[in-house]
């Protein structure tokens, strides 16, 4: 028995000839916050989008609370094409759609702001709450689900006024500014009650003042949902604050892992990505 | 903040309701003092008809981003249904003369058969949604266009003739000649669809139609959405389908073309896409105009110089520029994605005539002062 809230084995991610992520392994613990960093392309996204069920691997195998969610193996026009590691050590086939995996307890939040962009802000976070309904769609139109959908419009006030959100409950989201769009994006993920929450850069695009209220934030509802968070993020003052452990990737595999400590003093890491202190 | 909006809601649905209600009781009356013939009542029956698939289209193009083209075929599907289960057994063998009077020598009460003519309509967009869904926007119209083409053909195949008497007209069915009746049936299936879209449901729906790949992320599940939008929708075409049988009094299958779905098309993008009383309002005045309103720039009396510009099919000219006119004018459609509500009717006056607005300001200032 592991405490390991996310496991990914052997992940291979191969597009025809590229290979986006290569033999990635890494574990997240339980109330851990933990950052995957590295350059563009290096395939930190696309490890989400495994992770999420949005790529079905190449090969390799993610494991969540100990449970086996996503597995998969070469085959096909990638059986003779395949360029990564690992190959034969997995035979089954398990490909979930991101919304049976976001049912299990994993949320997400984009690169590129996604939110639904006709609706207000309350009713964004609303419709995150419609997968944990147990209406059907009979129910649901005769208004015979009235306690839960009173019950759900609770949750979301509570929600909102918990992440300051509750005053521009009615606003179209689109009409935010960004950096209250981002946390309603947040809000969003955590109204499908997640226990892990991958974060794709939650701070591009701000400043240093807006970056250091999120840091605050995020260690905020760290504590406040009882989350695991894995993140992606470039702006390493956030990155070093906050994070437990990092992983870095370059060109799709794994260079370095450790504490921010380990990782600032390693030269590999510095080559790759960093860069060397300006003197 | 919150109570003041949903009281301003309240008030707008009870005026809404009273709206309904006199429309009603003015079709009551207008029946009671028109002749039977009069053309406004063609023109309210198939409006209500049109209305009712035009909103059904509207669930799916509208408000969850399915852009399907296949509403013909399911309301083929809806109008045979209807007559094939509801003509009198005696009836049948002049009906069905070609074959034998027919297999099916049972009839069904009415409600039972509008009923069915939905599920069998559901029931085929749900087969054939198991494949076609999983295309994105235009494939999936052409897909669904396609598959409604295809369905006109086999139902006038003569091999099948004994169910649906081949090319020949259905008939003898029961009808109503009551505008009330299209009206009836039509504002429950509305209201339905209103019930469904403002649910969690139909909230999902619109999730999927402003970002799949976020709704998908946040756990609703496309494939089983995206399904159900689409059966449901066949389900409420089919049933203006069997209005449209019962208006006829006559069916076959050679007029569902998809000229016949363009024009729901067009009532769906002149109404606004994703608003219901928008796709309402349009088919009333799609109806009107192309029936009725226009009806005398075909008349040749009208000339009054050598010129023939009036002319049978002169209206069909000018309805075409109108409607380009609207696409230019109004790229929304006349509703947008809003809904018509009687508050927001009165704003819009008062923007309308500023000057109204003023004197009652200018008005309340000279109280202010008298005081």
């Amino acid at each position: 028995m592991s405490t390991n809230v996310l496991m990914m084995k052997d992940v291979t991610m191969q597009f025809g000839g590229v290979v986006a992520v290569d033999n990635l392994s890494l574990e997240v613990n339980k109330g851990e916050i933990v950052s995957l960093i590295g350059p563009n392309g290096a395939g930190k996204t696309t490890a989400f989008n495994v992770v999420t069920g949005v790529y079905a691997p190449t090969n390799g195998a993610v494991y969540f609370n100990g449970n086996k969610i996503v597995e998969n193996y070469p085959s096909g026009k990638m059986k003779k094409n395949y360029a990564g590691k690992e190959n034969g050590k997995y035979t089954k086939r398990i490909e979930p759609t991101p919304d049976k995996i976001t049912a299990l307890g994993v949320a997400r939040t984009f690169q590129n702001i996604r939110l639904w962009k006709s609706q207000d802000v309350f009713t964004n976070v609303l419709i995150a709450k419609h997968l944990r309904r147990t209406s059907n769609v009979f129910t649901a139109t005769f208004r015979l689900n009235r306690a839960e959908e009173n019950r759900q419009r609770k949750e979301v006030e509570e929600l909102l006024k918990m992440l300051d959100l509750w005053e521009v409950r009615n606003e179209l989201c689109t009409s935010l500014p960004y950096g209250l769009q981002r946390r309603l994006e947040i809000a969003r993920a955590l109204a499908t009650e997640p226990t892990l929450l991958l974060l794709d850069e939650p701070a591009a695009g701000m400043n240093p003042q807006e970056t250091a209220e999120l840091t605050a934030f995020i260690e905020k509802i760290r504590t406040d949902f009882n989350l695991t968070i894995l993140m992606i993020e470039h702006h390493m003052d956030l990155v070093m604050d906050i994070s437990d452990r990092i992983y870095v990737l370059n060109f799709g595999a794994l260079i370095a892992s450790g504490t921010p400590g380990e990782i600032q003093n390693n030269p590999e890491v510095i080559a790759a990505y960093l860069g060397e202190k300006e003197e | 903040m919150n109570t003041a909006i949903n009281s301003k809601k309240h008030k707008d649905y009870i005026i809404g309701f009273g709206l309904l209600i006199l429309l009603l009781g003015t079709i009551t009356v207008l029946e009671q003092i028109l002749p039977r013939t009069s053309m406004i009542f063609t023109v309210l029956k198939k409006g209500a008809i049109y209305a009712l698939v035009a909103v059904s289209m509207n669930l799916l193009n509208g408000f969850t981003g399915l852009f399907s083209l296949g509403q013909a075929g399911f309301m083929l599907l809806g109008a045979y249904t209807y007559a094939i289960f509801t003509i009198p057994v005696a009836a049948r063998p002049q009906v069905y003369q070609y074959f034998d009077g027919g297999i099916i020598q049972f009839t069904i009460p009415v409600a039972a058969a509008l009923i069915l003519s939905g599920l069998v309509a559901a029931f085929f967009a749900y087969l054939i949604g198991l494949p076609v869904l999983h295309l994105k926007s235009d494939y999936l119209a052409i897909a669904t266009l396609g598959f409604a083409e295809i369905l006109r053909a086999i139902f006038q195949w003569d091999k099948i003739g004994v169910i649906t008497n081949g090319s020949n007209l259905l008939k003898k069915y029961p009808v109503f000649k009551s505008c009330l009746f299209y009206f009836a049936v039509a504002i429950i299936c509305i209201t339905l669809i209103v019930l469904l879209i403002n649910s969690t449901y139909g909230r999902a729906f619109k999730a999927i139609r402003d970002d799949e790949v976020a709704a998908e992320a946040m756990g609703i599940n496309l494939a089983k959405h995206k399904q159900l939008s689409f059966v449901i929708s066949s389900f409420f075409a089919g049933i203006s389908g069997a209005l449209l049988a019962i208006f006829q009094t006559t069916i076959q299958a050679k007029q569902f073309t998809s000229a016949m779905t363009y024009e729901i098309l067009l009532i769906v993008v002149i109404g606004g896409i994703g608003s219901i009383t928008g796709s309402c309002i349009s088919s009333f005045l799609f109806i009107a105009c192309s029936e009725w309103l226009l009806r005398f720039l075909d008349d040749a009396k009208l000339n009054f110089s050598s010129v023939q510009i009036f002319r049978p099919g002169f209206r069909k000219v000018v309805f075409a520029i109108v409607i380009m006119a609207i696409v230019l004018f109004y790229q929304k459609g006349i509703m947008g994605d809003k809904e018509f509500s009687f508050s927001r009717f009165t704003q819009s006056v008062k923007k309308l005539f500023p000057g109204f607005k003023k004197a009652k300001v200018i008005k309340s200032k000279s109280e202010g002062a008298a005081e």
